[in-house]
């Protein structure tokens, strides 16, 4: 077995009593910078332009409370005719804490004759989750729901 | 690269039908840090596409906020007979294509 001198406890005190004398802190975890509600907002603009919105018509079916946030089931739905005149183009999926504020954009059209998707996503923390429908008149519809979770995904480390 | 795909045999003519895909990958986030603090590089499905008859009738844009295997599922209108085609395409290359077919009556 090597040892590790580096990493004794006497080390450590060593360390940490520097660190107390200078006022210096080391940090100890570094993980990756988070989104925020603000860089969902960025994320949500890039989409949407500077068009209007609106709540409604979308329905975002997923659990409340989320035990592992490794899979969660989530179906996006909208109230739409689906006809070539009145249809749903796209249906675009984002969260607020993740590493990443999107979690998906899903393009559709009067073909698919239900304005309906579904997948699993991972969730980092309990956040509220956006989805928002672009119609072919042009409008933006959205919705959100809060979400808790109580195992985190995405940060993990790798065993 | 196993691609699971369920695809209703035959239909009538104008009925909804969903379809619904998964593909096995591990969707590695590139958040992930190993017990050295080593960043895993990210390794995710970028971009799903489903053609029907040669027409594309969905997409979708993935990010690593979607869980390994991804599972989608969706609807379309059976309009006539055929196959479907499926695609997705990730990080390092990855490429995978599928096939199903539909008799509709």
């Amino acid at each position: 077995m090597v040892k590790h001198d580096v990493t004794t406890r006497r080390y450590f005190l060593g360390l940490a009593g520097g660190a107390a004398v200078t006022g210096f802190v080391p940090i100890v975890t570094i993980r990756p910078a988070d989104a925020t509600p603000a860089m969902q907002a960025a994320a949500i603009r890039d989409v949407v332009g500077a068009a209007v919105v609106r709540t409604g018509k979308v329905k975002l079916d997923i659990p409340p409370l989320v035990e592992n946030g490794n899979t969660v089931p989530m179906t996006v739905s909208v109230a739409s005719p689906m006809t070539s005149e009145d249809h749903v183009k796209s249906i675009h999926v984002f969260n607020e804490k993740n590493p990443q504020p999107n979690i998906g954009n899903f393009v559709l059209g009067p073909r698919a004759g239900r304005a309906q998707v579904s997948t699993r996503i991972r969730l980092a923390d309990s956040q509220k989750i956006t989805a928002i429908a672009h119609l072919s008149d042009g409008s933006f519809w959205s919705v959100s729901v809060d979400v808790v979770v109580t195992l985190a995904a995405c940060t993990e480390e790798v065993i | 690269m196993a691609a699971l795909i369920n695809v209703p045999p035959r239909a009538k003519r104008g009925d909804i039908i969903e379809i619904k895909t998964l593909m096995s990958h591990i969707m590695e986030t590139g958040y992930r840090r190993t017990a050295d603090g080593a960043v895993v590089p990210r390794d995710i499905l970028t971009s799903f596409s489903c053609r029907y008859n040669g027409d594309e009738i969905f997409r979708a844009d993935l990010f690593p906020a979607v869980a390994a295997n991804p599972f989608i599922s969706f609807f379309t209108v059976a309009t006539e007979s055929g196959t479907f085609e499926f695609e997705w395409i990730g990080d390092r290359g990855f490429s995978a294509t599928a096939k199903a077919a539909i008799t509709v009556e």
